[in-house]
């Protein structure tokens, strides 16, 4: 039974997978590319400063792919197998549950996982850590970011699981309404907790050191020696739009796991006679 | 239409017995954490296949659009 959940969950994370490429194949990529022009913008501008400055020219990296290739492509391939990867903890976080979180039918067990997916890997640590198009993340902090991203994600994770666990010991005592207030209350509180206690971008050390106290890394006007302005931070729509269609890219990715998973499940958990016999 | 109830009467039946699904869960766990860190993070703040970047620049903008730190 484990394989034949672990296949579906595996071949729905594809689908899902897919999808929400096309969605960001059309509505990502131009935001994505405002990124990128706004970045070599900057970095003509930063390079003509220096010259004045009489600085030496930082050199840029060697290109390894063309844009072509990394909007059409290499966005695809990564999208479709980190649906892929969704999928599989899905159906392993499916099979578990099953039967373990009381009366569920099998395709409401499925939204439910899905919803929990979504929450836990990525729209929680996106409060703390959101979505960033290029241009914004400095070089030398990739490794405490990256750190701190996983760290999030893992806590998020952690504690939904916690609360679930726990929504299930005070049913009995609660009810099942109550006990679900008191089960999310729990969550929003010890995740609040933690999202206090790590530290926002702008407050790594490397950050501070280089562009003071800032909340984020998100690019600021670039001013010459006198103060003036000669290039503009980061556009605002262009992060917001990156931002949105982010989440909207996910939540397509994991509505997609959950509703095509449903019916599935509830043909595969069918108590017809003939499969009881299999089982 | 009428309309199904959310919940079943009795408790669904199919619980998998956890010792005997273990290790197709585990591997499978195990498996998609493996594809999570290399679409996700690696070449990035930490490399298994040296210094080079090829897999970092391919699935580069699916890394910034899923929500993972880079440049
Ligand atoms: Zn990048």
């Amino acid at each position: 039974m484990e394989k034949r959940i672990i296949l579906r969950g595996v071949l729905v994370g594809a689908l899902a997978g897919l999808l929400a490429f096309v969605f960001a194949r059309i509505f990502a990529e131009p935001q994505i590319q405002a990124a990128i022009d706004y970045e070599s913008g900057r970095d003509q501008a930063q390079a003509a400063l220096d010259k004045a400055a009489g600085l030496p020219a930082g050199d840029e990296g060697p290109e390894i792919f063309s844009r072509a290739i990394q909007a059409n492509v290499g966005i695809g391939v990564g999208m479709v197998l980190f649906g892929v990867a969704m999928g599989a903890l899905f159906a392993v976080a499916y099979a578990v549950c099953l039967g373990r979180v009381g009366n569920l039918r099998p395709r409401t067990l499925s939204m439910l996982v899905a919803g929990g997916g979504f929450l836990g890997i990525y729209l929680v640590p996106f409060i703390k850590y959101p979505a960033n198009p290029p241009s914004i993340g400095h070089q030398e902090t990739i490794a405490p970011r990256g750190a701190l991203y996983v760290l999030m994600m893992v806590c998020s994770v952690a504690f939904l699981i916690g609360a679930v666990v726990l929504g299930k010991r005070l049913a009995k005592r609660f009810g099942n309404w109550n006990a679900t207030l008191l089960a999310t209350l729990a969550f929003v509180v010890v995740i609040g907790v933690a999202m206090a206690l790590l530290p926002s971008l702008g407050e790594l050390a490397a950050n501070v050191r280089d562009y003071g106290p800032q909340a984020t890394e998100t690019p600021l006007p670039l001013k010459n020696p006198a103060g003036q302005i000669v290039y503009p931070g980061f556009p605002a729509d262009v992060l917001w739009d990156f931002r949105f269609y982010s989440i909207a890219a996910q939540a397509i990715l994991w509505a997609t796991l959950g509703l095509v998973f449903a019916p599935l499940a509830e043909r595969l958990l069918a108590p017809k006679p003939a499969q009881q016999l299999a089982m | 239409m009428s309309t199904i109830p959310a919940t079943t009467a009795v408790a669904t039946p199919v619980v998998l017995p956890l010792p005997k699904a273990m290790l197709w869960l585990g591997g499978t766990v195990l498996f998609a954490l493996a594809l999570y860190y290399f679409i996700g993070i690696d070449q990035g703040a930490t490399s298994v296949f040296g210094d080079n970047m090829y897999i970092h620049e391919f699935v580069h903008d699916a890394r910034h659009f899923l929500g993972f730190p880079c440049h």
